[in-house]
């Protein structure tokens, strides 16, 4: 036996994922509040004493932890325009697990710095100009950020051509000079920026926010939580060299307050009279939606969508679904209790209509165009419709008996034609709440992580959205 | 230090895809020692200027095949002044109009709009590079 215990620090809850990697099973889950405001090792501390009490008491040979405590890893970024280089920077941030706070365009005014200083971002990633392009933009932006004297650290990942300069420019402050984040036109070349934002989370983020106290216990690996989850999502679904893995997927988070959407597919064009317009997106994505969550952000979805569509779902009436939404925005910690109560009834339409949302606004469109040589069709954003595999997580609805129901809002639907989301697919429950962990597992247990997950995921057998 | 490339953006504009020019034309200039940014067929006029302004390019040169070029390229100057990319060399190519014209007329209806030099169907890669080496001032 060969035990490893992963430890995700969340902003409310550190859960604790004990596993074997010889038997490749998980001993036991445990979770209790996270206290990063006093001593994060209360909390650690009370979660392995309840995960002893379902494992027994173990030695744990290694010891790996992600960390979205403290606000996670909040970031800034400004590139020069706003579907090119700064859509690349945004791109780039979410990839690395960042909690996008800010994105600026063009040069930064006083008042954009005004606004950065008030942020006070964990990482400030600074781009601009393909290579031997626009030098003004991010030249101007350094300048201006070297006036502010930032206290945090910024990551220039812009025109090589004056990449050096902006390092001087930015004398005194931590800096530190990555590839070009779009070193040509239309190409994204974001994992040597996204490598060096992790390497930071490590040596500064995680001792800025004491979270340092508990490295004694941790062998090697901090990363941020959504880092860690695209990680196992990665290895999901292209394998490794042991295992195969389960081919593109979609995976869809959704939490108190956001919902994270993951797909790891290639997503271009598959048809010869479809044109793709704007810049490619990256093969392993990630977007956030702090608009839509079940709790904090429950007012989003309706915004979003409409409360008679939460009504039609629910069953409810609209007076009702408005009293219930109230009362949740206000009792954020209320969890549906009974079967068939109305609370369950409405977390169900809240849950399936923010699937819907989140998914929707990741996966790309098609648009039909006619054009003097016939029906023409344009094509922006990844094309999700082959992709076979669709993955549920998330605290809030985990639990819930429709979960595989409410994974189905994420699949194409004719009322949503132009939406390129995902035809038909299998869906996966992630029941134990297992994912952040299997990614932290997977850096050194590829393999022994995999044939957790692929054991673990709950299938829910093939579905498809009716009327197609 | 090497000697930075003159950059063009290049590319099909409005609901026109024909793209087998675009390509011959990316090829060419290529060749010529351009750097070349091809967008491609159906391009709108906010595409040419957001390249043009990340990639600092020197010219944009706009291909029309469809004959609704005169449609598609109007505003384009004031769009890029507004855009900061003032006096970038604007070019264009191709069936530019529907019908029979005397061309003569209808690039001077090119040059009021802005553009600064307009080319009929038919004319070869050569007589474009030609014209962008001057419009540059690049030396042979």
């Amino acid at each position: 036996m060969k035990p490893v215990l992963l430890i995700d620090f969340g902003s409310t809850y550190t859960k604790l994922t004990a596993v074997d990697v010889d038997s490749e099973q998980i001993l036991g889950t445990a979770a209790a509040y996270t206290t990063v405001q006093t001593d994060i090792n209360d909390g650690l501390n009370k979660g392995l004493a309840i995960l002893r009490q379902k494992t027994g008491d173990i030695e744990f040979s290694e010891c790996y932890a992600c960390s979205s405590a403290a606000g996670g890893l909040r970031m800034v970024t400004s590139g020069l325009v706003p579907e090119l280089t700064s859509e690349a920077a945004r791109l780039a941030s979410l990839g690395a697990g960042a909690k996008v706070v800010g994105v600026y365009s063009f040069q930064l005014t006083e008042d954009d710095i005004e606004d950065i200083k008030e942020t006070k971002p964990d990482i400030f990633l600074l781009v601009g100009g393909t290579d031997g392009g626009n030098t003004e933009c991010i030249l101007h932006n350094a300048k201006m950020l070297a006036e502010m004297k930032p206290s945090f650290p910024i990551v220039i990942a812009g025109n090589r051509s004056c990449a050096r300069q902006c390092q001087r420019l930015l004398e005194g402050c931590e800096v530190y000079v990555c590839e070009n984040v779009m070193p040509k036109f239309g190409v994204l070349n974001i994992t040597p920026t996204q490598k060096k934002i992790r390497e930071i989370f490590l040596n500064r983020i995680v001792l800025a926010k004491g979270l340092s106290k508990i490295t004694s216990l941790l062998s090697d690996i901090m990363m941020p939580t959504p880092s860690a989850v695209l990680q196992a999502m990665n290895l999901l679904a292209q394998g490794c060299d042991e295992e195969t893995g389960i081919g593109d997927l979609v995976a869809v988070d959704v939490g108190g307050a956001t919902t994270d959407i993951y797909s790891i597919a290639d997503g271009m064009p598959k048809a010869a009279n479809t044109v793709y317009k704007g810049l490619p997106e990256p093969f392993s994505k990630r977007t956030v939606e702090g608009d839509i969550g079940m709790r904090y952000s429950i007012n989003g979805i309706v915004e979003a969508t409409s409360i008679q569509r939460v009504s039609e779902i629910s069953g409810l009436s609209v007076s009702r679904a408005e009293e219930l939404i109230k009362y949740l925005s206000e009792n954020t910690d209320k969890v549906p209790e009974n079967d068939g109560d109305d609370l369950r009834k409405l977390d169900f339409a809240l849950a399936s209509l923010a699937v819907e949302t989140a998914v929707m606004r990741h996966a790309g469109t098609m648009e039909e165009t006619y054009t003097m040589m016939g029906l023409t069709y344009v094509q922006a954003g990844k094309d999700l419709s082959g992709v076979k595999q669709v993955i549920l997580t998330g605290g809030s609805i985990i639990h819930s008996p429709d979960a595989a129901d409410i994974a189905r809002s994420a699949l194409y639907s004719p009322m949503h034609p132009m939406s390129l989301r995902p035809k038909e697919a299998d869906i996966w429950v992630d029941r134990k709440y297992i994912l952040a962990a299997m990614g932290l597992l997977s850096v050194h247990y590829p393999g022994a992580a995999l044939r957790i997950m692929k054991k673990e995921l709950e299938k829910n057998g093939y579905s498809k959205q009716e009327n197609l | 230090m090497e000697q930075r490339k003159k950059v063009l953006v290049i590319g099909v504009i409005g609901a026109d895809v024909h793209a087998v020019g675009n390509k011959i034309l990316y090829h060419a200039f290529t060749q010529a020692g351009f750097e070349v940014v091809n967008l491609g067929v159906m391009v709108s006029q906010e595409e040419y200027i957001a390249a043009a302004i990340e990639s600092n390019a020197d010219a944009i040169v706009i291909s029309s095949l469809y004959g609704q070029g005169e449609l598609d390229c109007q505003g384009m100057r004031e769009k890029c002044n507004e855009a900061g990319l003032k006096d970038i060399p604007l070019v264009v190519g191709g069936n530019i109009v529907i019908g029979k014209h005397d061309f003569a007329e209808v690039e001077k209806r090119f040059i009021a709009m802005g553009f600064d030099r307009a080319f009929p169907p038919g004319t070869a890669p050569e007589t474009t590079i030609q014209a962008l080496r001057e419009l540059l001032h690049m030396e042979d």
